[in-house]
């Protein structure tokens, strides 16, 4: 229910914003067009009307699935959207897997050797990780692997003529990578924090002096409780996450929502890029659903209200 | 403070004294092109060699740290200005007030920002003010979050009973004592906060939606940089990593002034 307010919230605030500023499409700078024509145009556009009719209008239409009509292209804003997400989503998808799959345990590793030399050297490659901009990771991913090694290629979805799924994989290693920096660091200091947090509570001390294996009660009684907080502040990262995909999709000519969203923006086309924004909202606001459904299960405390 | 953040602070002001000062000395016109001489290596009369256009890259560097740590410094500020008036109003005033500012909070955080950042500069276009704009205007929500619990804090604090009890007005009492108390931590997130902006700053610039040539930033450096990755390869090396070293100095910093100013998050360690 909150989610769809702040879906309905984007989509006024994009809608009104574009709408409402100096040198949006009410001044349609398409084409060297004579005044006539320009009324034609804006007439046949529907800009002659108020705005908030024409937000009542557009959002009639986007929740049967119709988002308007892309200025460049002439094409429905839904079905460009629906080319690219595929891509994004792929890219999204394996990112998320792989800050999982790497952060938690170097997070549980860190707490487990807390101030050990590998504890301090892993903290400061994630402060690292915390400052490179991404798009200069990419850059300089694409120098050492593609320019200088020759293993992975620089560049788009799959290469033409060679297409296989082992090609396709190669094709994704790079924008996966740089796209789970943007989190992967996050996560590990969250895993970190929360580990060293439960380590030190009674029950894991109970856990220890009833005769448990330290393995069990790190990885069943520590690990399961410090997940619930590191659950929680993924949730919160999907946002930062989807933003990442556009300058990924930038740097490595992926094409997927991300680069849409610039093609949009270069080319001011207005109802392709409010369209974006509130598809890209929607996604954010259903991942933190997902996100919240997973905690209810891993925290029995937790109860939905 | 710790070594660490000290260092960082060090590393800071000498960057802040080569991007003011160096300009002065290093007098190279940053936007003076030379095609003749692109993409020349390093050399007596260009020591960080020339860029595509035959620019001096070392005269940009400076130039660039200008720009950049003036959208980062402005952005900051505009989101501390708007997240302590949130932040402050909502816990404060608590009430209606307070659910429908923390809601918006909540909102703002769930939406992807880089994206409404694209819907801005599409529609506006983009120079150093609608960049500190947008970058203020959508990062202020950790800040507000910060102050929100502080005010809440604070706001039955003995002291502020006293001069509520003397009868000072609310927004006086707000203004003059409760939000004073939130300095400390705000101070950390006005560091990290400068972190992310530079970032995001670099981030636009590097799409082409930012800071427009002729006029240099380190992110729009990186632009054309990717294109001559194979001829030019350090090209790309010098902005990506002086924007890496100032941004890690800001994280280290504000790490370094939390550990100073908050003592409840010192004891976790």
């Amino acid at each position: 229910m909150a989610g769809a307010l702040v879906v309905l919230f984007v989509s006024a605030l994009t809608f009104f914003f574009v709408n409402l500023a100096p040198g949006g499409p009410s001044s349609v700078m398409r084409f060297d067009v004579t005044a006539e024509q320009r009324a034609t145009l804006i007439r046949n556009m529907g800009l002659d009307r108020p705005v908030p009719e024409r937000y009542v209008a557009w959002l009639s239409g986007a929740v049967r699935g119709d988002l308007g009509t892309s200025l460049l292209t002439d094409e429905p804003v839904a079905a460009r959207i629906g080319d690219r997400l595929p891509n994004t989503l792929l890219l999204v998808g394996t990112a998320l897997g792989l800050s999982l799959l790497l952060g938690i345990p170097i997070g549980v590793v860190q707490a487990l050797r807390r101030n050990s030399w590998l504890d301090h050297v892993l903290t400061f490659v994630t402060a690292i990780g915390l400052s490179v901009p991404v798009f200069w990771l990419g850059i300089v991913l694409i120098l050492v692997f593609a320019v200088t090694l020759h293993v992975l290629p620089s560049a788009g979805v799959v290469s033409v003529g060679r297409e296989s799924i082992g090609d396709r994989l190669a094709h994704l290693v790079l924008p996966c990578v740089v796209l789970a920096s943007t989190i992967l660091p996050t996560i590990v200091r969250y895993t970190r924090s929360a580990m060293i947090e439960v380590l030190t509570q009674d029950f894991i001390r109970t856990a220890t002096a009833k005769g448990l294996a330290p393995r069990i009660v790190v990885y069943v009684h520590a690990l399961r409780n410090a997940l619930i907080p590191v659950t929680s502040a993924v949730g919160a990262l999907v946002p930062r996450l989807l933003g990442g995909t556009v300058v990924t999709e930038a740097v490595f000519g992926w094409p997927g929502m991300g680069r849409l969203a610039l093609d949009a923006a270069n080319g001011r086309d207005y109802p392709l890029i409010v369209g974006i924004a509130v598809v890209v909202a929607a996604i954010a606001v259903l991942s933190s659903l997902v996100v919240d459904l997973l905690c209810v299960r891993l925290d029995p405390r937790v109860r939905l209200s | 403070m710790t070594r660490v953040g000290t260092l960082a602070l060090v590393t800071l002001v000498v960057i802040a004294v080569v991007a003011v000062l160096g300009p002065l000395v290093w007098t190279i016109d940053a936007s003076a092109t030379d095609p003749a001489h692109g993409l020349a290596g390093p050399s007596g009369a260009h020591p960080f060699g020339t860029d595509e256009l035959g620019r001096d890259v070392l005269s940009r560097l400076m130039h660039g740290a200008q720009v950049t740590l003036l959208i980062g410094v402005a952005s900051m500020l505009a989101a501390l200005l708007l997240g302590a008036l949130v932040g402050g109003l909502a816990g404060f005033y608590g009430g209606w007030l307070d659910a429908l500012l923390m809601r918006l909070t909540d909102a703002m955080l769930a939406v992807p920002a880089f994206f409404l950042i694209l819907v801005v500069v599409t529609v506006v276009g983009s120079n150093i003010t609608t960049l500190v704009v947008v970058i203020g205007g959508l990062s202020w929500m950790p800040v507000a979050r910060v102050v929100y619990g502080e005010t809440l804090r604070w706001k039955t604090a003995e002291f502020v009973l006293a001069a509520e009890s003397l009868g000072a007005a609310p927004a006086r009492i707000l203004a003059r004592h409760v939000l004073p108390q939130t300095v400390p931590s705000l101070v950390v997130a006005a560091t990290l906060g400068v972190a992310y902006a530079i970032l995001t700053e670099s981030a636009v610039s590097y799409l082409g939606l930012g800071i427009q040539a002729p006029m240099p930033s380190w992110g729009n450096m990186l632009q054309r940089a990717q294109q001559y990755v194979f001829t030019a390869p350090s090209l790309a090396l010098y902005p990506g990593a002086a924007i890496t070293i100032v941004v890690l100095a800001f994280n280290f910093l504000g790490d370094g002034l939390r550990d100073v100013l908050d003592p409840r998050a010192q004891r976790r360690r």
